[in-house]
């Protein structure tokens, strides 16, 4: 008798739930848009999801990459190259003293929510940033802080005197921008992703700067999560985090050329090998960063690897906290002469990597041949060593695990060649290895915990003081050493206005560290991008910032 | 019985907050910390140290607990700091993509297990009954994300015949309703999303089936052979009955006894294979939450996905015990 009461239980509740699901299904009326055709969609593989899609509050690849797409800024850099080009300004001046810069600003361009792009949209922008209020949002203005130093007020980790001091709408197409101070990264740093120009309308609707922490996290606003409002060639149509895309779509109001494809998505795909394997199934269109090891088989399969000038350095960071042999130059030289970087780079890195002989890649100005050299010489190394007494010098080797980054694509077999090395000319080299993410960072910049260490660094704009002044710029717990020379000659250099003295300036810096070696340059290498054969026009710079509305499909 | 409950209620507070210290302090004995994750490249020792000040990480590591605790009992769980969304907000997003996925897996292991441990039994001792005693043991042993692997290089990669990874074409623009990407295809009548979605599903499924297929082969196998020499089969042939209703009736549903028992304990194991199924198969789903997680030191997240799975695991268990006493007083007192 049960279970046959069970089984019409059963039948019952069957049914009821089909008569559930028809109803569902006449309610659930299909609101799929048009979309594009197959050649009229670009979709790239995104190594990592965004933080959010206000640039203000991001400072990394993977954020920049479709707020890219869908903003400008005052100023930007040619394609292709590091060149300052005119972007939301057609001219920037500034004055003799380098505190104040005039923006002549392009006309006729429209913000994505109809309002119009002028100098109190530009002004609105940098008042916004330095005012913003809260030490949560100040906290997450990382290249804000780094590059105007300090707000209105200081609540987070800025300490510094603000930089920015105002701006004026002289009329709807001149802002003026006057600083407390000349600084060095100017113009060039008025092209940071992070300083791109939102609509003043659309950040006061979605209440943009209402970044709030509770206990051990961040909420972001509702504009920098679904309303993010650029000039840029496209538009922001969704993220999709059940599916882990965004999508973009064209801005058929574009100031300049119309972006080619009507949509751009980005498929965020965390695994490199899965990008790989999505490539080789058509179900992306390509991705960044391919490991160098796949160059190759890409090729094979018909794809194109573009290559980017080379923008970063990777250096072997010497501590001379710890251990008293480092605080010797000759001993920080004879590591030099042990390295053999020419191998380092054919062996380890990617075609088109290059030895290096100093902390700048050979594309920014600041470069310079007057630099000393201390190429592969094992037995000048030796000799070295041993006027300064360091033989049988004992060496803690810091080198990360679990990462890849554009300067150093597998740094485990990269960490053991320069310890082959070192060992060669009589130095013992205990290798510590430990997860990037997983305490490598704090125990090697900030903790000094080590005596050598790999790390590296990519660009952020063709400014020398972006490169040598992010690393010797000040004492730090990483390099361990205090030397006046190396950070006077840094900020002298940073004070300079014109392109010219600030060149002359860092050219001097650059032979000055080279002489003083407080960490040894290793190579710069290009990182490459990969798209399908049938993808066209997509401009790989240096910069690793690329704009997708240029690229054709078919 | 109301007091039982409330009893065995109360017993599951010190659990859950042992558990909780548990999870905290793991959490928190980590090498590394969110701060470096989130900052990325241009982290500096300042920056890290503000940051590190700022969500409260300087703190004694009693203090940043018992905050912790006075936010979750109010339900707050706080944000992830990968995504910035509120982590219920999370588990809720990536729910469907776990259950989906699980009880894909599970309906391929039940529809194929049973039968082939079924016909094993059947032909016990003859080819057909070794080659699948075999492929059982493989399918035990060899580990869930290499088989995964193994699948997309095959059928992905070389053959092209299914997707790769990830739970729908990204340029299909469906309608998402319920989260659970094949439903939604049907609610909505966008069957060529429907169909999609299901081709998405077929390797992660197969890969995460593996285990729980082989044991039910197994299970129904040995279990069959058990029955088939029961008194009551050979009276039933005695009866003058059929093969046939004989084998349908009298040996596969009693057979299928123990074998909805080991069902119903796969069912917890699939959720743990589905952590590195939805991993390989880049699957949103509550195991890649996790993967993510850990891998960013997101300690709100890790918090609140271990605290949900572990306060679960808890409900669960006191249902049990509810309904043991339920069915044996006896339990009640004991």
């Amino acid at each position: 008798m049960l279970p046959q009461r069970v089984a019409r239980l059963r039948r019952l509740a069957l049914i009821g739930l089909v008569g559930a699901l028809a109803v569902a299904m006449s309610a659930c009326a299909s609101e799929r848009g048009s979309g594009g055709g197959a050649n009229d969609t670009f979709v790239f593989g995104a190594a990592g999801a965004p933080k959010n899609f206000d640039p203000i509050f991001n400072d990394d690849g993977e954020s920049f990459r479709p707020a890219r797409q869908m903003f400008d800024t005052l100023v930007t850099y040619k394609p292709g190259t590091t060149q300052l080009v005119g972007d939301l300004a057609t001219a920037w001046t500034p004055s003799p003293d380098g505190k104040t810069w005039t923006f002549t600003l392009r006309q006729g361009v429209k913000f994505h929510d109809g309002t119009p792009f002028n100098a109190a949209a530009v002004c609105f922008n940098f008042d916004r940033w330095y005012n913003m209020k809260g030490a949560a949002a100040q906290s997450q203005m990382i290249y804000y802080g780094d590059v105007f130093e300090g707000f209105a007020k200081n609540e987070g980790d800025a300490t510094g005197d603000p930089v920015y001091k105002s701006c004026q709408a002289k009329d709807d197409y001149t802002a003026v921008l006057n600083l407390n101070k000349a600084k060095g990264a100017f113009p060039d740093a008025f092209g940071l992703t992070s300083l791109s120009i939102s609509s003043p309308d659309a950040l006061k609707k979605y209440n943009a700067d209402n970044v709030t922490q509770s206990g051990d996290s961040f909420t972001y606003p509702e504009y920098a999560n679904d309303h993010p409002t650029g000039t840029g060639p496209y538009k922001f149509e969704s993220y999709d985090k059940t599916n882990k895309t965004i999508t973009l779509v064209r801005n058929d109001d574009y100031w300049g050329d119309k972006a080619k494809t009507a949509k751009l998505i980005f498929k965020i795909i965390e695994d490199e090998n899965a990008r790989k394997q999505e490539l080789a199934a058509g179900t992306i269109d390509g991705y960044d960063f391919p490991s160098p090891a796949d160059y190759a088989s890409l090729k094979d399969a018909g794809n194109q690897v573009l290559i980017r000038p080379a923008f970063n350095i990777l250096y072997l960071g010497i501590n001379q906290k710890n251990n008293p042999k480092l605080g010797d130059v000759r001993v920080r030289k004879a590591i030099e002469y042990a390295i053999n970087k020419d191998q380092l780079a054919k062996n380890k890195l990617p075609s088109g990597a290059y030895a290096q002989t100093q902390f700048l890649p050979n594309n920014v100005p600041g470069y310079t041949d007057a630099v000393e050299k201390h190429s592969y010489d094992p037995s000048q190394a030796k000799t070295l060593l041993q006027q300064a007494g360091a033989t049988g010098l004992t060496l803690n080797f810091y080198v990360p695990t679990e990462v890849t980054r554009p300067y150093m694509p597998n740094p485990v077999d990269i960490g053991g060649a320069i310890a082959d090395d070192l060992k060669a000319v009589g130095i013992n080299v205990n290798i510590v290895q430990e997860p990037w993410n997983g305490g490598y960072k704090d125990d090697v910049q900030k903790a000094g915990k080590q005596d050598i260490h790999l790390l590296g660094w990519t660009g952020d704009y063709a400014d020398a003081g972006n490169f040598v002044g992010t690393f010797f710029g000040r004492q730090k717990a990483e390099f361990g050493f205090n030397d006046p020379t190396v950070f006077t000659a840094l900020s002298n250099a940073d004070a300079q206005v014109t392109p010219e003295a600030k060149k002359a300036a860092y050219e001097q810096a650059s032979v000055a560290i080279s002489q003083y070696v407080p960490a040894v340059p290793l190579t710069s290498s290009p990182p490459a991008i990969v798209v399908k054969s049938t993808i066209h026009n997509l401009i790989p710079t240096p910069l690793t910032d690329e704009r997708f509305y240029t690229v054709t499909k078919g | 019985m109301l007091r039982f409950i409330i009893r065995r209620l109360l017993q599951a507070v010190p659990t859950l907050l042992v558990l909780s210290i548990l999870v905290f302090a793991w959490l928190r004995l980590l090498p590394g910390g969110p701060a470096g994750a989130l900052l990325g490249d241009k982290a500096t020792p300042q920056k890290l140290a503000d940051l590190n000040h700022l969500l409260g990480l300087d703190q004694p590591i009693f203090i940043q607990y018992f905050k912790f605790l006075g936010r979750v009992v109010t339900g707050n769980f706080g944000s992830s700091l990968i995504s910035g969304d509120s982590v219920l907000a999370e588990v809720g997003r990536s729910f469907p993509a776990t259950i989906e996925l699980s009880f894909f897996a599970l309906v391929l292991a039940i529809a194929f297990g049973i039968p082939l441990g079924y016909v094993a039994a059947r032909f016990h001792g003859r080819l057909l009954d070794n080659a699948t005693v075999l492929t059982t043991l493989i399918g035990v042993a060899v580990p869930v994300f290499f088989f995964g692997v193994l699948l997309k290089y095959v059928f992905a990669q070389k053959l092209g015949i299914l997707p790769p990874s990830g739970r729908q074409d990204v340029t299909i623009d469906a309608t998402h309703i319920t989260g659970f990407f094949t439903l939604d295809g049907l609610l909505t009548g966008e069957f060529d999303a429907f169909w999609d979605a299901v081709k998405h599903l077929i390797l992660p499924a197969i890969a995460l089936a593996s285990i729980p297929f082989a044991v039910i082969v197994r299970i129904t196998r040995a279990s069959v052979l058990d029955v088939q020499q029961e008194d009551f089969v050979r009276t039933a042939e005695s009866k003058g009955l059929t093969t046939p209703v004989i084998r349908r009736r009298h040996i596969l549903r009693n057979a299928l006894l123990p074998v909805s028992t080991t069902i119903g304990l796969q069912t917890g194991l699939l959720l743990a294979g589905a952590v590195l199924t939805e991993k390989v198969f880049n699957i949103p789903g509550l195991g890649y939450l996790l993967a993510q997680g850990i891998e960013r030191r997101d300690y709100p997240r890790l918090q609140g996905l271990l605290l949900l799975a572990a306060l679960v695991y808890v409900l669960v268990n006191l249902l049990v015990d509810i309904s043991y006493a339920i069915i044996d007083p006896r339990v009640r007192v004991r």
